[in-house]
């Protein structure tokens, strides 16, 4: 089976399918991290997106069981490796990764050159592509002009999409955290379950001030998309913030508090999808390794005086953390919970759960 | 502020400790050098890149020991001190000068991770408990002092068990114990050596895995690389093949033991680098840590390489007091060097053994290492950089089948990679395999790929044709076009031609930290054919041959080459830029500067192969340098001339005709010179009958060897054929040449710089030790102290006639045999030789950068001082006998050491003492134990006898030394052989400890017996630590020098007060 993927600007790369037999479409974005396939595929903040790994073998150590994963399923549109590895060998493993693919109508391409493909998208910024599956006779006439019809993950509000449906409860410790579910990754709320709280994971657009749940604090999930796209989350944030209740943002939620604060957000021309982005803490001058996954950043610019940065990155200067100077409103844009990738900023879920 | 620093090198290449620290000293140095802070290096390895006069302000070639360092330290007024750049040896050296307070006294800081710390690590008992303050786990077991704790903690935990020596490094005094018995010998043998061991649960088939690890002063840590064994614990990290980054990890297990690692070294309070081993269990996620190296090491060097993070001159500029969120990425030269390198590619290295060289040898591997160099191979896939790095290797093989290896047992040699192929081959099962090895599935099914597809390639059956789908997936899996030729019964450039034809071509991909995600600003590059598109490569290969050249490097490190090619390739490259020309590098050998990105302007880091260099040579053009990277190189001298490429220097013709045995002994004879009578024979009856003819000794050379070592001296009928019955094939394929073996002959070397035809500069070496001792072997005296000067001016006349015939236009080295005023020529090397940078040092005149100027085309001309100088420099050679168990040390025509050092002195026994301390020789000061072999020998010996008796010596013999002795009046004790079975024996007194050294000069002709007993004495030797010597013109000038000067006579100097640079 031979699949093709064409970007928008037409550039186009052959390859093997060894995922499933089908096509899709989405946008196309590079992760460099060098394990954690499995946490990634299931991370629903790459809702919408085709996942090009850069590192170049990939399956190794094929898929573990579900309880491992950080979602329920798998999240992106289609995977483009270098070579995929069919023969795994782990404790752990379940199946392979081609089986788990297939099984979940996942089509991945392998043979690509994706130091190449990953040079052309730091240079030109993200694009849109197409991924298409063949036979090899299909294969030899394949058009390969400039993708059509292809799926904008920030054209919409996708949240609807990698939320939950209700509000679900995890735990019976006393202090109650809720969790405003963007796409949530399990392991925020393993970490939080691990400090002694209780975490309740609300829809995307749920207002909890509007319920008779109560809790002592929220946490804004991480998520995909275009962050203006969650006009509910951040009307909702906004009230939140207004009764001085202490929020903390991962990713997504970082950004969505930035606007409900009234600030602004803009897409990074290639954003920041690996697991050893340098930030450092402003004020104490402590840097950690983290892991990221986003396309978008906060103008710290736009946020008024009562706020600080907390965090930057090293290496291009961006915004990876704001906090409240008077108020417990802090968020970070990385992802202290890890998986995949570093535990360094774990330490930051004890930060909030002071305030807590 | 800092003004002054002191640097400790780490002496001499020897196992366990070779070129990797000179790649981290002289990276240390540089970033020094930025800051403008003076630099004082001691290190007496004459080598190195890091003795040139570039990088250091003062250089001391001494010993690295407390005694000397203390000199250095109270004549340089340092005012500070880096332990971490030079090994275990700098490591041991500094925490001996903190104890006796030398630093205190001379208000010296130590920089880096403080000494405190150090010692934690080093001492495995100090380890252990630390680590378990923070509840982290190390082997269970406990640790002694004698062999008797050792056994009750043997009882305890139950057999097998794995002891560890503390304070070592290479894994020296290790080893598994299965029973009682094993133990109480290993644990008496290792407590000899060091005062404490750890006696452990033996951790069978876990995973061994590693970090490097970066800590700055302010607690900011990460982990630059971790790095995969693919052989499971219980062979030495130095010993098993290693993948970076770990393939069988999953996110869990790589960033569990990351997080480990990171709370390891901060507990510990490392600042600057150190290197974390875990023991990781592939059934579970169970751990143990099994050490922390303090200090750079063999594993950051390579981590440096595969990653492209700077560790050495990061942790220097740590130790300056700098931190990470303050320093730049140095290959994007934008992002910050706090960041964990992500590769989009794997590296594989393979350790390079050379036990062959060794006579009896034991071939297992294990816990302790063996081997004498490596090579990392780059790759966007396991098969690919697997083959590749079989092949950068240079033992011979191209491919993983085909090389007639015995695989009858898995048990771990160094050949085991092959074995493991041939059985997969073989239809045996993954599992059974990895039931037997405990080397990782994964790994077994890559290799099983490769080889399934070589079987393919190999089946005439499926009627496999050439198409460009199969050469694809062939080159894809890394198979040589020479591999794909045999089975396709096509010649290697047929392959070639076809591929170019079809466009199968590798591409050129940067290595640049961030797996693309900024771009980087250095050049250092690698081939894969898993790729489209090349990052950057010049459009057009460049046709003006003189704006740009390719130096081939030396590849790995093994005995007969290592850092002093590195030192010449280093030195070319230097060289060609000064002049103006573009250079690229092309090496494999993680522990080299030659590979240091900002060295050249270009760097690929990739096989020394043909095909490799054509690959290159097509994308690059230029011309090539074949010149300074040792044999291999030169070995494709005519490969590439015949292929029309531009080779700069004396043309690859003459090369020939010297590389070629019978057209140089037509040649020397055509102009009249000696040499000893020799001829190449196709079967042992003909080689016999010319041995008589000839007369005995005689020296055996066979192109083909299966077992046993290549060269040798028989010095009778039956002896010869012993010698060619066991170790040899001869046949018309693989000739054996015979030459009459000079007995009681000089030995002197030439090394030179020929301008067209003529001389442009010289420098003649002798050998302390007669010819019979390989000339790597031999200890060098520069300039001559006891040669005729007619003998010298023979061996110029005869020189300038050569370099006249060959038209030499660069670097040579000519071999002399000298005996009565004769002299015979032995050998001509058309290349740099090892004696290179030791000639260049010592005469401050730089024989590369000349040669590099010459064949750039440069009328150089000069007048230079080699001969007559106010000094002497003499080189001697570092052996490793002690790791390699079994080996006989006594010196032979066969080279054997692994390294070198040279010193300097005002005559020949001050340069001989620091040179012979400085290989870590231990003059004795009261007694010392002879063994001398032979009538003829013996007389000899009888005034350096005289000599030590008169000095108050106390002197132990065997039986025929002491009578010869007693008979010509020197008081002697006699000492039974082993064979005697009588008590006190040669073994009582050595393992007493009564002896300082022991001489023991083996007979040319020798008994079975006699051979045995001298065997046995020299091998305890080695084993106890025992200072040895097995020549008797060593031995004389040994006495001599030691009777004629004191320590304090031994005076501490700097190069620049011997030379003027
Ligand atoms: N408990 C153990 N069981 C099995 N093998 C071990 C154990 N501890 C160490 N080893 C092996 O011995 C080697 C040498 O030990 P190490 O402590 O690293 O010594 P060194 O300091 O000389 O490198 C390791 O690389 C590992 O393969
Ligand atoms: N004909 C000879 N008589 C005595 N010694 C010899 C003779 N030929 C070689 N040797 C000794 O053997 C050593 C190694 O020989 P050589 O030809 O230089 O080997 P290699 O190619 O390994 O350098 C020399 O350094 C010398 O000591
Ligand atoms: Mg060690
Ligand atoms: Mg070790």
């Amino acid at each position: 089976m031979q699949g093709k993927l064409v970007l928008s600007d037409g550039t186009y790369f052959l390859g093997e399918s060894f995922g499933s037999p089908n096509s899709t479409s989405g946008e196309v974005v590079f992760n460099t991290g060098m394990v954690g396939y499995p946490e990634s595929l299931t991370d629903p903040s790459y809702f919408g997106q085709i996942l090009v790994l850069t590192y170049p073998l990939v399956g190794n150590y094929g898929v573990p069981n579900k309880k491992f994963w950080e979602s329920e399923k798998i999240q992106v549109k289609g995977l483009i490796v270098q070579n995929y590895i069919d023969s795994p060998s782990h404790f752990e493993l379940e199946r392979s990764l081609g089986e788990w693919l297939k099984d979940e109508g996942i089509p991945a391409l392998c043979g690509i050159d994706t130091r190449a493909l990953t040079i052309k998208l730091r240079e030109h910024g993200v694009m849109l592509g197409k991924l298409e599956t063949g036979s090899l006779r299909e294969a030899r006439n394949w058009k390969l002009e400039a993708g059509k019809d292809i799926y904008d993950p920030n054209s919409e509000n996708v949240l609807p999409y990698v939320s939950v449906d209700r509000v679900e409860t995890y735990g019976s410790c006393k202090k109650n955290i809720l969790l405003i579910d963007c796409g949530a990754k399990e392991n925020i709320i393993r970490s939080l379950m691990k400090r002694k709280v209780r975490v309740t994971r609300a829809p995307w657009d749920f207002d909890p001030l509007e319920s008779d749940i109560r809790f002592d604090g929220v946490l804004i999930s991480n998520g995909p998309g275009d962050p203006k796209q969650a006009k509910k989350t951040i009307a909702n944030v906004k009230k939140i913030l207004n009764r001085r209740i202490p929020t903390f943002g991962i990713c997504l939620g970082s950004q969505i508090l930035a606007l409900a604060a009234g600030g602004d957000t803009y897409k990074l021309k290639f954003g920041h999808r690996g697991q050893n982005q340098p930030v450092i803490d402003q004020t104490t001058r402590k840097a950690i390794q983290t892991a990221q996954n986003h396309g978008f950043a906060v103008d710290m610019k736009s946020l008024g005086s009562q706020w600080e940065e907390w965090f930057i990155n090293l290496n291009d200067g961006t915004n990876e953390g704001i906090r409240h100077k008077s108020k417990p409103f802090l968020a970070v844009q990385f992802h202290p919970e890890a998986n995949p990738g570093p535990f360094d900023g774990g330490f930051l879920f004890d930060e909030f759960l002071k305030y807590v | 502020m800092f003004k002054k620093i002191l640097i400790l090198g780490s002496g001499a290449l020897k196992i366990g400790e070779a070129g990797e620290f000179d790649y981290s000293g002289s990276q240390a140095l540089k970033a020094l050098k930025e800051e403008g802070i003076k630099t004082v290096l001691v290190n007496p390895n004459i080598a190195t890149i890091q003795t040139s006069k570039e990088l250091a302000d003062k250089i001391y070639f001494l010993p690295v020991t407390p005694y000397f360092v203390t000199k250095v330290i109270e004549k340089e007024k340092v005012d500070a001190i880096f332990l971490s750049f030079g090994g275990q040896t700098a490591l041991n050296c500094g925490l001996a000068l903190e104890k006796s307070g030398v630093f205190k006294k001379n208000n010296i800081q130590v920089l880096g991770t403080p000494v405190k710390s150090i010692e934690i690590t080093e001492d495995r008992e100090l380890f252990a408990k630390s680590l378990s303050e923070i509840s982290i786990k190390v082997p269970k077991g406990g640790f002694a002092k004698t062999p008797n704790q050792a056994l009750e903690i043997g009882e305890k935990i139950g057999y097998p068990v794995l002891i560890r020596a503390g304070f070592s490094l290479g894994g020296l005094g290790s080893g598994v114990c299965g029973n009682k018995q094993e133990l109480s010998k290993m644990a008496t043998t290792a407590l000899k050596q060091t005062s404490q061991i750890a006696v452990e649960e033996y951790l069978k088939h876990w995973k061994e895995v590693e970090y490097e690890v970066v800590r700055d002063n302010t607690g900011n840590k990460i982990t630059v690389c971790n790095m995969e064994n693919f052989d499971p614990l219980g062979i030495h990290t130095g010993e098993s093949i290693v993948i970076a980054p770990s393939q069988t990890l999953n996110n869990f297990q790589y960033h569990m033991l990351r997080r480990l690692a990171l709370q390891v070294i901060e507990h510990l309070g490392i600042v600057g680098e150190c290197n974390i081993q875990f023991a990781l269990n592939p059934e579970n996620n169970d751990y143990r840590v099994i050490e922390v190296n303090a200090r750079l090491s063999r594993s950051s060097a390579l981590a440096s390489k595969a990653t492209g993070y700077p560790l050495a001159y990061i942790a220097a500029k740590i130790g300056l007091g700098k931190n990470l969120p303050d320093l730049k990425n140095r290959v994007t030269l934008k992002t910050s060097a706090f960041f964990e390198p992500a590769l989009d590619y794997l590296v594989v290295k393979i350790p390079r053994w050379d036990l062959q060289k060794f006579v009896g040898a034991e071939e297992t591997i294990g816990s302790e290492m063996k081997s004498v160099g490596e090579v990392m191979a780059i790759g966007r896939s396991f098969p690919e950089g697997l083959q590749k790095a079989v092949r950068m290797l240079d033992i011979g093989q191209d491919g993983l089948l085909g090389n007639h290896v015995d695989d009858t047992k898995l048990t771990p040699t160094s050949e085991r990679l092959f074995a493991v192929a041939q059985r997969l081959s073989k239809d045996e099962s993954v599992e059974s395999i990895y039931h037997e090895t405990g080397i990782d599935p994964w790994f077994l099914y890559q290799i099983k790929e490769i080889v399934e597809f070589e079987k393919v390639l190999d089946s005439s059956a499926f009627g496999l044709r050439m198409t460009s789908e199969v050469i694809l997936k062939a080159k894809k899996l890394g198979f040589s076009d020479k591999v794909i030729g045999k089975y396709l019964d096509k010649t290697e450039e047929e392959i070639r031609k076809y591929r170019k034809k079809n466009g199968i071509i590798p591409k050129v991909k940067h290595i640049d930290t961030l797996a693309g995600e900024f771009p980087a600003k250095t050049n250092y590059l690698y081939l894969t054919y898993h790729g489209e598109e090349s990052d950057s490569s010049p459009a057009k290969p460049d046709q003006n041959y003189s704006s740009k050249a390719i130096v081939l490097g030396s590849g790995p490190y093994r005995i007969g080459s290592s850092v002093e090619f590195d030192w010449c390739s280093v030195t070319a490259a230097q060289t060609l830029r000064q002049k103006g020309l573009e250079a690229v590098v092309i090496n494999c050998n993680p522990e080299t500067v030659s590979t240091d990105y900002d060295l050249a302007d270009k760097l690929y880091f990739e096989e020394l192969t043909f095909e490799r260099v054509s690959d290159i040579y097509d994308i690059e053009g230029g011309s090539l340098v074949l010149s300074f990277g040792g044999q291999i190189p030169n070995n494709l001298a005519m490969d590439c001339f015949r292929a029309g490429y531009k080779i700069l220097g004396t043309s690859p013709e003459s090369i020939d005709r010297a590389e070629d045995r019978n057209k140089f002994s037509a040649l020397l004879d055509k102009l009249g010179i000696g040499q000893p009578p020799w001829q190449s024979f196709k079967n042992s009856e003909s080689a016999i009958k010319f041995a008589k003819k000839i007369g005995y000794p005689v020296l055996v050379r066979p192109s083909y060897v299966l077992s046993g070592s290549a060269m040798n001296v028989a010095y009778s009928p039956s002896a010869l054929k012993k010698y060619l019955r066991k170790a040899t094939e001869v046949s018309a394929e693989y000739p054996l040449v015979l030459s009459k073996f000079v007995e009681g002959a000089k030995e002197i070397e030439i090394d030179g710089v020929g301008k067209k035809g003529e001389l442009l500069i010289y420098a003649i070496s002798e050998h302390v030790e007669n010819a019979g001792v390989h000339s790597g072997d031999a200890t060098i005296v520069l300039p001559p102290q006891r040669l005729f000067l007619e003998t010298v001016r023979r061996i110029k006349t005869t020189t300038k006639k050569i370099v006249y015939e060959l038209n030499i236009n660069g670097p040579f080295n000519i071999q002399f045999l000298a005996k009565n005023n004769q002299i015979m020529v032995i050998e001509l090397n058309l290349r740099a030789s090892r004696s290179f940078p030791f000639v260049s040092k010592v005469t401050g005149n730089n024989f590369v950068e000349l040669a590099t100027r010459v064949m750039l085309g440069e009328d150089v001309n000069g007048d230079y001082k080699t001969i007559d100088l106010d000094y002497v420099g003499v080189k001697a050679p570092q052996f490793s006998f002690n790791r390699i168990k079994g080996a006989d040390p006594r010196l032979r025509v066969e080279m054997s050491s692994t390294g070198e050092v040279a010193c300097f002195g005002d005559d020949l026994y001050e340069a001989y003492l620091k040179s012979l301390m400085s290989s870590g020789f231990k003059l004795p000061k009261e007694s010392v134990f002879l063994s001398i072999g032979g009538q003829k020998n013996k007389l000899e010996m009888l005034f350096y006898a005289e000599k030590l008796a008169s000095l108050g010596f106390k002197i132990y013999a065997t039986e025929n030394t002491h009578k010869f002795l007693m008979e010509s009046g020197i008081k002697t004790i006699r000492i039974y052989k082993i064979s005697e079975k009588k008590h006190p024996s040669v073994l009582d007194l050595l393992r007493d400890g009564d002896v300082e050294m022991a001489i023991n000069i083996s007979d040319g002709i020798i008994s079975q017996k006699g051979e045995t007993d001298g065997y046995i004495i020299r091998r305890n030797c080695v084993d106890l630590g025992i200072p040895l010597i097995t020549n008797l013109e060593a031995a004389e000038t040994l006495i001599l020098a030691f009777s004629s000067k004191k320590m304090e006579d031994l005076q501490i100097k700097a190069w620049d007060e011997y030379v003027i640079n």
